[in-house]
């Protein structure tokens, strides 16, 4: 399986307090792979080092073969998009925003990204300040997909979202996989991990615990498949 | 002299705090004693400046105590700016960069061109005027710097997040910050004479001096505030830019210890 990202040894401290504690992972450039844990296991830095908004304390990290911190960091993020756990619209217009990756795009070019999120063409003059948590989302979506990345982040993007613009996010983001983006999702859900299938990382306690399918999870005894199973029954 | 003011004078126009502490307790304001006590401390404050002005503004006296002087202001300003900004430790010295650059650049200026002569009884005041006025410039524009990074952090990472440079991704709060640092310097600067009546000039006018000659020493004393404002504002943000990003485009936390201890990763 090619590796999309590597991570060997990877410890990130804060305030002396470790986050991550030696994480080895691979994941794979297929499917979407999610990353699952409780709050505060570490899955959102797990995420945030992919693009470096953060940086390891120690370890190393691999982009498609090549250590991440040997490509140019404001290039590699065109490379991997990130949308947010809350919507964060810039002041302004739907246009606007779209604006601000790409200076010079066209109308055209614009109500084109506004349809892969599923937003229609009338929604450019909109201001931001009108839109709902879902449309705000997609419309966070369409600015990340603007800046044409392999690769995007997502950041527990449904944490804020009802149950409909939640299922129609998760839609998306396996139509972006079909359309040859790979996807990092994090989630706490159980219940959207396996809605979203592929590749599923279990991380506990800033370390993976687990990494497969959920089926393969659960079939492996371990702290993972606890959590999983746990997690699963309850849903 | 019109502005000779006697010690007896000066306790009759108390009366003027009377009214207020009566004021205030007739509302039940409860700043009877904050009143007495800042009207107090302001005349002894002001009496001892001006005893040590005394010394540094007589002719016969070194300019270097004058300079010495200016020095001890940029200090206590920069102190009183570290403490309105206590969030963020490095801005006690970056004001204090920022104030002595701005000294140098609008005192440059005057002085420079013969606008005024170098004398302890224009370098004080002037670089009083200037320093005072900027300082409350700094702090308006390094208070909301530290709220936007702040508040805005996710804002600012999706920013960073397509691929923006960080001083393209500060480039909206910057902007923001300093046009409200600056807005209200130029406001005072269009309404001055309409509205009020500036206290240079009226020190100057209740002192006997030709009103027309007051107003062009009011006039270099605004341009002077300004000029004073625009640079320590700007400096101010550039310099909390520079500390509030990596150079490698990351947001660090606007934590004291945190912050040092990302940006040596």
């Amino acid at each position: 399986m090619p590796a999309l990202f590597e991570f060997e040894s990877v410890v990130v401290r804060r305030g002396g307090r470790p986050v991550l504690n030696g994480v080895d992972l691979v994941i794979p450039d297929l499917g979407p792979t999610v990353v699952v844990g409780p709050s505060g296991s570490g899955k959102t830095t797990l995420l945030r080092l992919c693009n470096r908004l953060d940086v390891p304390t120690s370890g190393s990290i691999r982009f498609k073969g090549r250590p991440l911190d040997s490509f140019d960091v404001l290039s590699l993020r065109h490379q991997i998009g990130m949308v947010f756990q809350r919507p964060t619209p810039f002041p302004g217009t739907v246009g606007d925003n779209l604006r601000v990756a790409v200076d010079d795009i066209d109308r055209s070019g614009m109500v084109e990204l506004l349809r892969r999120a599923e937003l229609e063409g009338s929604f450019l003059d909109r201001d931001v300040s009108g839109l709902s948590g879902g449309e705000a989302q997609r419309m966070c979506l369409a600015r990340t997909l603007a800046v044409e990345p392999s690769v995007v982040l997502m950041d527990e993007p449904t944490a804020s979202l009802d149950e409909a613009p939640k299922r129609q996010l998760e839609r998306l983001a396996s139509r972006l996989v079909e359309s040859g983006v790979m996807v990092l999702w994090v989630t706490h859900e159980l219940a959207q991990a396996q809605r979203l299938g592929g590749h599923v990382v279990v991380v506990l306690e800033g370390r993976v615990a687990g990494t497969g399918t959920v089926d393969e999870i659960v079939g492996r005894e371990g702290p993972a498949s606890i959590f999983l199973s746990g997690g699963l029954d309850a849903g | 002299m019109p502005g000779d003011v006697t010690p007896i004078e000066v306790a009759a126009a108390l009366l003027l705090v009377v009214v207020t502490v009566a004021l205030s307790a007739w509302q039940r304001l409860g700043l009877g004693s904050s009143v007495a006590w800042a009207s107090i401390r302001a005349l002894l404050q002001l009496l001892a400046i001006g005893s040590g002005l005394v010394f540094v503004v007589r002719p016969d006296s070194p300019i270097a105590l004058s300079w010495l002087w200016v020095m001890a202001m940029v200090g206590f300003a920069a102190e009183t700016t570290a403490r309105r900004v206590p969030e963020f430790p490095a801005i006690r010295w970056l004001a204090l960069t920022s104030f002595a650059a701005a000294g140098v650049v609008t005192l440059g200026i005057i002085f420079g061109l013969g606008i005024f002569p170098v004398e302890g009884r224009t370098v004080v005041p002037l670089a009083g005027m200037m320093i005072g006025n900027a300082m409350t410039a700094t702090i308006l524009v390094a208070r909301r710097l530290v709220a936007e990074f702040g508040d805005k952090r996710s804002e600012v990472e999706a920013r960073l997040a397509l691929g923006q440079s960080s001083r393209q991704a500060a480039r909206p709060y910057l902007r923001e910050a300093l046009r409200t640092a600056l807005i209200p310097q130029i406001e005072t600067t269009k309404a001055v004479g309409i509205v009020f009546l500036p206290g240079a000039m009226t020190g100057l006018i209740l002192a006997g001096v030709d009103p027309i000659d007051a107003v062009l020493v009011q006039v270099v004393v605004m341009y002077l505030v300004l000029g004073a404002a625009a640079t320590t504002t700007v400096i101010i943000a550039l310099g909390v830019r520079r500390h509030v990003f990596t150079p490698d485009h990351r947001l660090v936390p606007l934590q004291p210890d945190v912050e040092r201890a990302n940006r040596s990763s």
